[in-house]
């Protein structure tokens, strides 16, 4: 069990609001040529198994897991299907390779919402049919009640919500891979319409198309295969219980994030996440949810992401970047790929190869994704470039 | 062991109890919408069958020609872009005879039982073929090997769906 892995290929494709020309196979295709050729070419032939993530009601299809094989070159081969955010798939294919069944794992997931009519009734579907669905609300008031009990407890302002959408979208600037890029001011976002408040227009992500594949390898393999292995040192995941109104520690805490954090900071042997982590991808679906992750992962202590952030800490030239990619409010949200997205801005930045937003200097960062409302499930990756 | 069971209390539902309300009721309809991109490679083969005309593409590795049509060989793992007519024409692979509906109800007396069927095309790889149905023959007369022909609806109806074929029959 003491195996190490590394993602050795990184591709994707689509990140774009529509993506009417491909069909999601096509697409997905694109990805998965880019991640074996920048895996040094391999063909998927020698690939041993593969891992999809993908929730039905998104695709329209039941059981998409059998949609999975062609276009990852995986016909006949091993193939499992994880219903849940890509980083829960990027565990199970770490644990296949870890557990010494197989050497080297393709992992894959996208977004095709586009083609989804009213996101918000899906949505509305992941509710208790009996005491919450009648009640006829938009979705989004999970957030709006989140980020009331989250600004109350932790004392932070709406202002330091509204200051996380201005650095996102301000960071999406730079990132080829970010659609939602805007030069915004805090009154923009405080003044815009608001949702289910305190939660406005501008504190939700957009929505994006897009596909993400990733390929997983033992240390042997990994070494053989690629010059830049970023190597997973830790991983952990959590679920609370689905019930809204008695959720672990209250609706304005993420107590499964900081589960999860524990989790993979424990097998990545990090002691002060704060020291040992150089900069960090994490959920920024709603803007309040950056603050709060940021909390419950030990970057800092609780009720203190606001004030650091108004100092410039989380800033690109700041002491713990937080989603220089732009995250989803600046990239946009992937559904069930936001977990891969985030490995690949990170694992991106640890080689080096982030173009316009590389960081200086980065030897671990981290990437955590939240499933969205009204989940409580929570995946964190701690990725190095060292071995 | 059955004569042993005994009732263990309460009261059974009824329908007349659902429909009056008497018990807890929440109605809700399932509203979800989907646009599917089609994309390249389907979107040729549904156009050309608005034409009358089935379309398939071949891989310049292994030299299959597949259909349905796609922009990737699944098996080599490379781009297609070779695109080939095949014929309306084809031997039957494998069928059955559903003497139910999609819904599960049971065809009435006198009615037609459906008739889905495996296609391969000629033209197109052995085993590449079209999923479709079978007309204009009595079921008990199908075999297997059987020789087949697309029968299209007219040109003015056909929309740019697999149901532009009305159905397949004996030559
Ligand atoms: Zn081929």
């Amino acid at each position: 069990m003491s195996k190490r892995v590394a993602i050795v290929g990184i591709g994707c494709s689509g990140f774009r609001t529509t993506s009417t020309d491909l069909s999601y196979r096509e697409m997905i295709f694109e990805a998965a040529t880019k991640c074996y050729e920048d895996a040094g070419g391999i063909h998927p032939q020698s690939i041993d198994s593969f891992v999809a993530s993908s929730e039905d009601f998104m695709e329209g299809i039941s059981i998409a897991d059998e949609y999975v094989p062609d276009q990852l070159g995986a016909v006949l081969k091993p193939v499992q299907s994880i219903a849940g955010d890509s980083l829960q798939g990027l565990a199970s294919a770490l644990m296949q390779i870890k557990t010494g069944q197989q050497s080297i794992v393709a992992t894959s997931a996208f977004s095709k919402v586009s083609n989804l009519s009213h996101y918000e009734k899906v949505a509305a579907y992941a509710t208790d049919p009996a005491y919450i669905r009648p009640l006829k609300e938009h979705p989004y008031f999970i957030a709006g009640l989140e980020m009331n009990r989250y600004l109350f407890d932790s004392c932070s302002t709406r202002e330091q919500c509204a200051r996380v959408v201005v650095k996102n979208r301000y960071n999406a600037f730079l990132n080829p891979r970010a659609v939602y890029g805007a030069k915004i001011t805090l009154e923009d976002v405080i003044c815009a319409e608001p949702v289910s408040a305190p939660l406005g227009q501008f504190d939700i992500s957009g929505h994006l198309d897009g596909a993400i594949v990733l390929l997983l390898a033992s240390e042997e393999k990994a070494l053989e295969m690629t010059d830049k292995p970023i190597w997973i040192k830790g991983i952990g995941w959590a679920t609370d219980t689905p019930n809204l109104d008695s959720r672990s520690e209250g609706l304005g805490s993420a107590h499964y994030a900081k589960l999860a954090a524990e989790k993979a900071y424990k097998m990545a042997g990090i002691k002060s996440p704060v020291k040992e982590i150089d900069f960090a991808e994490i959920d920024d679906t709603f803007s309040y949810k950056e603050l709060q992750h940021l909390e419950a992962l030990q970057m800092c202590g609780f009720g203190e992401a606001g004030k650091l952030l108004e100092m410039g800490c989380f800033e690109p030239g700041g002491d713990l970047p937080v989603n220089v990619s732009g995250g989803s409010l600046g990239i946009g949200y992937l559904h069930e790929a936001n977990g891969l997205q985030r490995v690949l801005e990170t694992a991106l930045q640890l080689r080096g190869e982030a173009g316009k937003i590389q960081l200086t200097g980065v030897e671990t960062g981290l990437a955590f994704a939240w499933r969205g409302i009204p989940t409580a499930t929570g995946t964190a990756v701690v990725l190095s470039n060292r071995l | 062991m059955s004569e042993k069971l005994k009732v263990s209390g309460g009261t059974a539902l009824s329908e007349e109890d659902i429909r009056s309300g008497k018990i807890f009721v929440t109605e809700d309809s399932l509203n979800c919408a989907y646009a599917w991109d089609t994309g390249v490679a389907i979107n040729r083969y549904l156009a050309e069958l608005k034409q009358g005309r089935i379309i398939a593409t071949e891989c310049r590795k292994c030299k299959r020609v597949m259909l349905p049509p796609r922009l990737f060989c699944e098996l080599c793992f490379i781009p297609c872009n070779t695109w080939r007519h095949v014929k309306d024409t084809g031997t039957i692979n494998t069928f059955s005879i559903c003497h139910v509906h999609w819904d599960a109800s049971r065809i009435k007396e006198g009615e037609d039982p459906h008739l889905p069927a495996v296609i391969e095309i000629d033209g197109a790889s052995e085993g590449m073929g079209i999923m479709h149905i079978l007309g204009e023959v009595e079921p008990e007369k199908i075999k297997i090997g059987m020789k087949v022909q697309a029968v299209w609806k007219p040109e003015t109806e056909r929309t740019g769906s697999i149901n532009d074929i009305k159905y397949f029959k004996p030559l």
